[in-house]
């Protein structure tokens, strides 16, 4: 093809492609393209890193569907998962009001255009917020549990297997440990918060109780926690139990392995921020749109490579769901 | 691109439909994923359970529809489309390989081996 016999008006403009265009994608698509595939492998590296962990704890791994039950408004409710199904929703729905805002950029329908817009960042917005919630939930724990020795976590259950809260059955006791601050030992070591129990109290209560039983990491071949008898839950307890645990940080985790915890806070943290990211850059070019910038340039191309990234951060969690909540 | 203005109509339609298509997938996993019904967990297939064949099954088909018709990836020329998707399986695929082996050699080890871990 000889380029200076055929006017095509993209002549020396780089970031329209220039005059070959082997892929039919402009620069700036191509480029949003190979962005999202280093990224889709940085995400893989985590979600495969937490097959990794998964399986070397395979027997020992929380049950997902115990640990995120919590709907807004519905306190006590038993709710596995719908929450999470409800911020999938909210997601894949924000990722089609992104299509439509595309596909009304083609057809130059700017009012479209903003108000699709409008509904991707509303959509955005409430997933951040429900993800923001699911950690509070997530990091203030629920029922308690007691860390032993070797580091394994043991839960509370009553005769039905059932999980019962510290605070229903921990005894008041006398407290000999008060929380360390930054002017009582070192100037840099000090700790946030103690949790609302001490290993004594929930002992004392345990053995007051003949009721509850130990429930160890363990699972066994119906993928249901291991159950202690009475006397084994008396001695576990007694022998091997070192400190209560509230919720979760990075450290420890009343769920189970602090890995779970830790992926949990990574993964979801890594795609919060994406999404957030995504809002931001939305939101941006929804100011463009409105000011009328892609109008007089006569392409809406840039909300097409806004749309991929949003597309994209959908398409993780759809992954993430899958392995942190469903497998 | 100039490839969308021939069919404005079916364009939408093909929106609605996907986003129909991925709802319903949603919905089914998250239904068996309460329900869990007894006879896919207890049927296993290469060291897993069926049910998690499911899962993963359904998640790659919502993948490859949120690419396929949102990204628009199948208005893409070919080579753009085998650049970042056959790039993309490759090394996934190895990625989980390597790192899912050596998780499960590390299992076999913590639970083989003579020392105690659960204390």
């Amino acid at each position: 093809m000889n380029a200076t016999a055929v006017k095509t008006g993209t002549e020396g403009k780089v970031w329209g492609g220039g005059d070959e265009q082997p892929l039919k994608a402009s620069y700036g698509k191509l480029m949003m393209w190979f962005f999202i595939l280093s990224d889709a492998l940085t995400f893989s590296g985590f979600l495969a890193a937490y097959g990794f962990s998964r399986f070397k704890y395979l027997n020992i791994w929380p049950i997902a569907d115990e640990v995120f039950t919590h709907f807004p408004f519905l306190h006590g409710v038993d709710a596995p998962m719908y929450y999470v199904a409800l911020m999938t929703f909210i997601l894949i729905f924000s990722s089609v009001t992104m299509v439509l805002a595309v596909d009304a950029g083609h057809q130059m329908k700017k009012n479209k255009v903003i108000w699709y817009m409008f509904f991707t960042i509303l959509g955005g917005v409430i997933f951040v917020g429900s993800q923001a919630w699911e950690w509070a939930n997530f990091i203030s724990g629920e029922y308690g549990a007691v860390e032993t020795k070797g580091g394994k976590i043991i839960q509370f259950v009553n005769q039905e297997g059932e999980q019962v809260t510290l605070e229903s059955f921990a005894v008041e006791l006398p407290r000999e440990r008060t929380r360390l601050t930054k002017n009582e030992a070192l100037w840099y070591v000090s700790e946030s918060s103690l949790p609302d129990y001490d290993l004594a109290e929930v002992v004392e209560g345990f053995k007051a109780n003949p009721d509850l039983l130990v429930r160890t990491q363990l699972l066994n071949e119906d993928g249901r926690k291991v159950i202690l008898s009475r006397e084994e839950s008396l001695a576990k307890l007694e022998n091997d139990g070192v400190q209560v645990v509230q919720g979760a940080n990075l450290v420890h985790n009343e769920y189970g392995p602090p890995l779970f915890a830790d992926f949990f806070f990574f993964i979801t943290g890594f795609h919060g921020f994406h999404v957030f990211s995504g809002v931001i850059i939305n939101i941006i070019i929804f100011i463009n749109v409105i000011l009328g910038t892609y109008e007089r340039r006569g392409s809406y191309e840039m909300v097409e490579k806004v749309g991929l990234y949003w597309h994209f951060v959908d398409l993780v969690w759809v992954f993430v769901f899958t392995f942190f909540y469903l497998v | 691109m100039a490839h969308d203005s021939a069919h404005h109509g079916s364009a939408t339609k093909r929106i609605w439909t996907v986003f129909g298509i991925l709802s319903i997938v949603t919905i089914v996993e998250v239904a068996l994923g309460i329900i869990r019904p007894v006879f896919l967990i207890e049927t296993h297939f290469l060291r897993m359970h069926l049910l998690n064949w499911i899962f993963i099954v359904l998640t790659l088909y919502k993948a490859y529809l949120i690419t396929w018709a949102f990204m628009h990836m199948e208005h893409e020329t070919k080579g753009l489309r085998r650049s970042v998707v056959w790039t993309g399986i490759f090394l996934v695929c190895y990625l989980i390989f390597i790192l899912l082996t050596e998780g499960d050699y590390i299992f076999d080890v913590y639970k083989e081996g003579y020392v105690a871990w659960d204390f």
